[in-house]
């Protein structure tokens, strides 16, 4: 088992290199100069090129590369608006609109998101897949038709749709929740709560949909194993038949997909935060796009890389614990 | 408790259904059939037959939603059948117990062979984990796998198609059940794993004294471990009797067609092996003659059509506890046998 993570460590370490790599060079193979846009309205080839120079664009793209990844690792010293100033690790660079370190920008915005994703994933895997294994078991009857119909209309529905018509009627119209948005934690907890309540409800109820169809397929799936039929032939109970047998059977496909939804939230739930306003990574990805802010969006794709690939490393180990035979490739 | 005539085990005109779209499918047809301790009955037959649902049966593993069961499975003077689920699985594991056909799909790839044991033998008799896992290593050891106290912490895909096999038996007699329901138990082995295993199974049976339903559609196997076979088609019993009368003699021409499709080790390699022609009917719409007519080769010498119209019903042949359901006359039969096919079986094993 230790052998299995330390290779599967190995390996995102490598893909992570790769992808860091393969976003660095996309981003310079885009045609616009950089230093135009630090370089405001009169700007003189002579300013120009002195930006190119303290931006560092004017050296081999390897270099600048190798500079990068060290400013990540270590800390590095960078010119910023015509100072030398040393950027600890991990240091993304400064943003070209604020001029505020893109790590502390994104570990202000990070919080945010993390809040939304987790408390949303939370709900809608609890949710999703114990409606999903009950109406396997009891598949066929009213509890089952219910169910499917309710998480075939959440599966039908998006968090633009139905995101602003919930919050037109229970905040605006009902006035049951208080206005959506993200207050920090440590600030005020009851807050923090009561705006991400909506998020995560709206979140939950239309990805729930997916765990529920998803698991109800891999349980239905899972009683007809021969062992499950083995486990009946031996008297087990129907707790440890459903749960111990079937439902470990069940589960693995839904990790997967668990895992790369969780990663796709971390990674800025774009819709979702600009529905309810909340100012997370999402929305700085899209502001920072929009404001041609290269190294924060240099930050956010290769943040968002880390975040997948993470997820990814879990999901396998987590496979490996549910079923021991992935243990041995 | 049980009278001293009663047999362990009487099955009673057992029907099994399943409705479907296309109509309701007769897989268990009024079997009947009885069994003692210690003793071994072969049930035999095609895919299809039924045999495998008979055995489902007895353990009263169908869905109820999805089947219709009829008639009696008397158990040491309880009808099986008119229990409700929560008394019968009490039984199962327990008195009953079942041995599958695939031992790799058959156990939880998730859990340890131990694990798996320690489970249902808790299940019933109770105890701590560690004599749970003390009786697994016991039964594991019993079986024949080698080093059981450290074999009970393998996974399934550890062990090998035969060691899964002992392990699905060691399984099945955990809680020393009376009656072990065998379905196919040696169809995913090799030859010498097969024999093994059928021995295995002679040697716990005596010590244990259950009874045991063998299900299998390999008359070799049936000869080596039975005492009494049962010949399935299209869900009835088509042929009963003592294994050794009745396959030394057979009567029905469905028997004749099984004995002569098997391979001999010392016939000539040239002489052809001769199948039983065409395939098994659907057993939605039965023919209202005899199910096997269409296939039969002999039932034109039956006066009147009488193979086509009207269903033969099973009664007592010469074999001891036998029975018999074919239209053919005895002395037709006997004639066939003699003329025909002993020439033939014997002449490939001389």
């Amino acid at each position: 088992m230790l052998r299995f993570v330390v290779r599967r460590l190995i390996t995102s370490v490598l893909i992570l290199a790769v992808v860091s790599a393969v976003t660095f060079f996309l981003f310079f193979v885009v045609p616009g100069d950089p230093a135009r846009l630090s370089c405001g309205k009169i700007c003189t080839n002579e300013k120009l090129a002195e930006i190119h120079h303290n931006l560092g664009i004017d050296r081999p793209l390897v270099v600048q590369y190798g500079d990068y990844m060290k400013g990540i690792v270590v800390g590095r010293d960078i010119i910023e608006t015509g100072d030398k100033v040393h950027c600890d690790a991990p240091c993304f660079g400064y943003s070209f609109v604020n001029h505020q370190p893109v790590w502390e920008t994104f570990l202000d915005r990070f919080p945010a998101t993390l809040s939304l994703a987790l408390g949303a994933a939370l709900l809608f895997l609890l949710g999703g897949v114990s409606l999903g294994l009950v109406s396997a078991i009891y598949r066929g009857r009213a509890f089952d038709k219910v169910a499917i119909g309710l998480s075939l209309t959440g599966a039908s529905l998006q968090i633009y749709f139905i995101g602003i018509v919930a919050r037109a009627f229970f905040v605006d119209k009902l006035q049951w929740l208080p206005q959506p948005g993200y207050t920090p934690l440590t600030e005020d907890p009851g807050q923090w709560f009561a705006g991400l309540l909506l998020p995560w409800i709206i979140l939950a109820f239309v990805s729930a949909a997916l765990y529920a169809r998803l698991s109800r397929a891999s349980m239905i799936e899972a009683l007809q194993e021969d062992f499950v039929r083995t486990g009946r032939a031996r008297g087990l109970s129907a707790r440890s038949i459903y749960l111990k047998h079937a439902g470990r059977a069940a589960i693995s496909p839904v990790v997967t997909v668990f895992g790369l939804d969780l990663a796709g939230l971390l990674g800025g739930a774009i819709i979702t935060e600009s529905v309810f306003s909340i100012q997370g990574v999402g929305r700085l990805a899209i502001t920072s796009v929009f404001a041609s802010d290269l190294p924060m969006i240099m930050a956010t794709v290769l943040l968002a890389a880390v975040v997948i690939v993470t997820a990814n490393l879990i999901v396998d180990i987590a496979y490996a614990l549910i079923d021991p035979r992935v243990r041995i490739s | 408790m049980t009278a001293p005539n009663m047999p362990f085990l009487d099955v009673r005109d057992l029907e099994v259904r399943f409705p479907t779209d296309d109509g309701v499918v007769h897989a268990v047809d009024g079997l009947s059939f009885t069994l003692q301790r210690g003793k071994t009955l072969g049930i035999v037959g095609e895919s299809g037959s039924g045999k495998t649902v008979t055995g489902l049966s007895l353990l009263g593993l169908h869905d109820p939603r999805r089947t219709q069961i009829s008639g009696q499975i008397w158990l040491e003077g309880t009808d099986l059948l008119t229990l409700g689920e929560s008394e019968l699985n009490e039984m199962r594991g327990e008195k009953i117990a079942m041995i599958f056909q695939d031992p790799l799909t058959a156990l939880s790839p998730f859990y340890t062979i131990g694990n798996q044991i320690a489970e249902g033998y808790r299940r019933h008799a109770g105890g701590s984990k560690a004599a749970a896992r003390k009786r697994a290593v016991d039964l594991l050891g019993r079986v024949g796998i080698p080093q059981p106290d450290r074999r009970v912490d393998n996974y399934p895909h550890e062990f090998s198609g035969g060691m899964r096999q002992r392990a699905m038996i060691a399984m099945a007699l955990s809680n020393n059940p009376s009656l072990l329901v065998a379905d196919e138990p040696t169809t995913a082995l090799d030859v010498t794993v097969q024999a093994q295993i059928l021995d295995l199974l002679a040697d716990l049976q005596s010590e244990f004294n259950s009874a045991i339903i063998l299900v299998t559609h390999d008359l070799g196997v049936i000869s080596q471990v039975a005492d009494d076979v049962l010949v399935m088609y299209a869900g009835r019993c088509v042929e009963k009797g003592d294994v050794r009368a009745l396959l030394s003699r057979p009567q029905m021409p469905y028997t004749w067609g099984l004995l002569s499709s098997i391979p001999r080790l010392n016939s000539d390699v040239d002489v052809p092996l001769v199948p039983v022609r065409g395939a098994p009917p659907s057993l939605i719409d039965l023919p209202s003659g005899c199910p096997f007519q269409p296939r039969c080769d002999h039932s034109w010498r039956v006066a009147a059509d009488r193979c086509r119209t009207e269903r033969p019903v099973l009664r007592p042949s010469g074999v001891p506890g036998g029975g018999l359901a074919c239209h053919l006359d005895e002395e037709t039969r006997n004639r066939i046998v003699d003329e025909d096919l002993l020439p033939l079986w014997e002449g490939s094993r001389s």
